[in-house]
């Protein structure tokens, strides 16, 4: 008996130990290490770091006025980007689960920017709005593209979100593609015969059969916008003024540029604590909804 | 489905899904002819087609980039890391829904809550603790960094997966005499294959994609992954779009071959694992 749990215990250690410990020591430790640098002062080259207590955490909320821009221009990117992208997602998904003859093309295409890197994709899109935008207004003289793109804070917030949702759209309509096409066809087919017009068929059957995904989808667009970084550090740097700086950036900025390491930290204990509460937010609420419908 | 009937109307319903596809496309359209002009020519009209075909933008770009060396870096990187944490979080999954107990449990549960904390979160002193253990500034350093930020997620989803294995192959195999690695490696890994292949996609999009990991740990140009040769060749030659353009292109390549080879496994993967987690 003794033997055998040795046993057991040895297999344990063999079959849970190497990832259990490289992800304790990679990431619960570093989570755990960064609560405490957060209240302390530290540059990052000194020895020891300086306990100065809730500090850093006052700082953040009354002497860093970029914090509250970033958190503000956050917050508007991912309230108008998680909207216009489920929007376009599930109407694409919508059209595209109806027989049309290029459904799997126009499909693959849509999807096609969300393998590429977000470093590529800032990059493209900082060349069309400074260029292509600038050679399209000339020539058709429309005056959406004769705006001075990128160049000022509304037209930085709109490029912003206009690449997301040109980014993520296909990624989202893949999962309400595969929620529709599941949906039972004789429910859609008896609705029919019973006289229910479209709009009826679409709120009544395929919204409340589609509200996982819509969960799902929401989710996850919450959790790409609120800690977006690369498509904006290649497509605006945070500029003009910082007024596009995400607040994943202004962490970034403070720990790795300023050597603000304690202030960064207590910059990335609120985040920490700001996404799990929007994100667990919107589960139980959409949860709350998937039993109502 | 029931708009058969309107013929017509499925018509403009398709012009309109090709419009918003052509829109898609565009800017791959815009990079493409201009990474083939000359620098005046973007300058004059950055919409037209070019005037003749140049490839020198092509050839500079590779040089400067060390195109070749960053590809290779970056297919080190991505394998190596998804191979470790397919093994190790595969193993721990196993165990952990077979031989239940409190510790494995709590365990799983850490392993779930890390899921929700943000890598802006804990970069910061993930920095210092990997300079703690010597893993800055080389490929195996930032491979061993993936293990434990991938194992969350791998074993999440292989978790579940084991769960619909049958025991009943694990327990003749036991009856036959096989040990518990032989058990593991030789019949269920195997069967884990559907699940693994989602593990595999999924980690490989945000792997060889990941930026800011790459930026904090790897330093010398000859360990820079595709995403930091071209963020530094941005940063030398600012809006030098001719060059530009192309180490664009060649960023994007592989990856969209890889996706158009294997475009049906990876939007399973994405739905399967989506809806999982």
């Amino acid at each position: 008996m003794n033997n055998r749990r040795l046993r057991d215990i040895r297999e344990d250690i063999f079959f849970i130990g190497p990832g259990f410990i490289i992800f304790t020591l990679i990431v619960l430790f570093s989570f755990v290490l960064g609560i405490y640098y957060s209240f302390t002062e530290w540059n990052g080259v000194n020895k020891e770091a300086l306990w100065v207590g809730i500090d850093n955490y006052l700082q953040v909320f009354k002497g860093d006025e970029q914090a509250g821009v970033s958190a503000v221009f956050t917050l508007k990117f991912t309230l108008a980007s998680v909207i216009l992208a489920n929007l376009l997602a599930f109407f694409l998904a919508l059209a595209l689960t109806l027989p049309l003859k290029n459904a799997k093309l126009m499909r693959t295409i849509i999807f096609l920017p969300n393998v590429i890197g977000g470093i590529i994709l800032g990059f493209v899109w900082r060349f069309i709005f400074t260029n292509s935008f600038v050679s399209i207004g000339e020539l058709t003289g429309i005056g959406f593209f004769e705006l001075p793109w990128l160049g000022t804070p509304i037209t930085g917030f709109w490029g912003s979100v206009i690449v997301f949702v040109w980014q993520r759209t296909g990624y989202l309509m893949m999962i309400y593609v595969a929620a529709i096409v599941s949906i039972d066809d004789t429910l859609l087919e008896a609705a029919y015969i019973d006289g229910a017009s479209q709009l009826h068929m679409l709120t009544k059957i395929i919204i409340p059969l589609t509200v996982q995904a819509i969960t799902v989808c929401v989710f996850l667009a919450l959790s790409w916008t609120t800690k977006m970084f690369d498509v904006i550090f290649a497509l605006t740097k945070g500029g003009p003024f910082g007024s596009t700086e995400t607040f994943a950036m202004n962490i970034y900025y403070e720990a790795f540029q300023y050597n603000n390491y304690g202030l960064g930290s207590a910059k990335a204990i609120l985040f920490f604590i700001v996404v799990g509460f929007i994100s667990t937010a919107q589960v139980l609420i959409t949860k709350k909804w998937e039993v109502e419908a | 489905m029931i708009t058969n009937k309107y013929f017509p109307r499925l018509f403009v319903i398709e012009m309109v899904v090709l419009v918003i596809a052509l829109i898609y496309l565009s800017p791959f359209y815009f990079v493409v002819v201009n990474s083939l002009k000359p620098f005046g020519e973007i300058i004059e009209n950055a919409a037209s087609l070019p005037s003749t075909i140049r490839w020198d933008n092509f050839v500079k770009a590779w040089n400067t980039v060390s195109f070749p060396t960053v590809f290779l870096n970056s297919l080190l990187v991505t394998s190596f890391s998804i191979a470790g944490m397919v093994l190790l979080g595969a193993m721990a999954a196993w165990r952990m829904v077979r031989r239940p107990h409190k510790i494995s449990g709590l365990i799983f549960v850490l392993f779930v809550s890390a899921m929700v904390i943000p890598f802006q979160s804990v970069m910061i002193p993930m920095v210092k603790v990997a300079k703690m253990f010597g893993l800055l500034n080389s490929i195996p350093g930032i491979v061993v960094i993936y293990f434990g930020f991938g194992m969350p997620l791998t074993v999440f989803l292989l978790h579940g997966f084991v769960k619909s294995i049958p025991k009943e192959l694990e327990e003749s195999a036991y009856i036959d005499g096989c040990s518990t690695f032989q058990s593991f490696f030789q019949i269920v890994f195997p069967l884990m294959r559907t699940m693994v292949v989602t593990v595999i996609i999924l980690q490989t999009l945000w792997i060889w994609n990941d930026f800011l990991l790459p930026l904090l740990v790897l330093f010398d140009e000859s360990i820079r992954t595709i995403p930091l040769g071209i963020f530094s060749f941005f940063g030398q030659y600012l809006n030098q779009w001719d060059s530009a353009l192309a180490t664009l292109i060649m960023g994007m390549v592989p990856i969209i071959i890889f996706f158009l080879i294997l475009q049906n496994y990876i939007i399973k993967g994405i739905t399967a694992g989506s809806i999982k987690s």
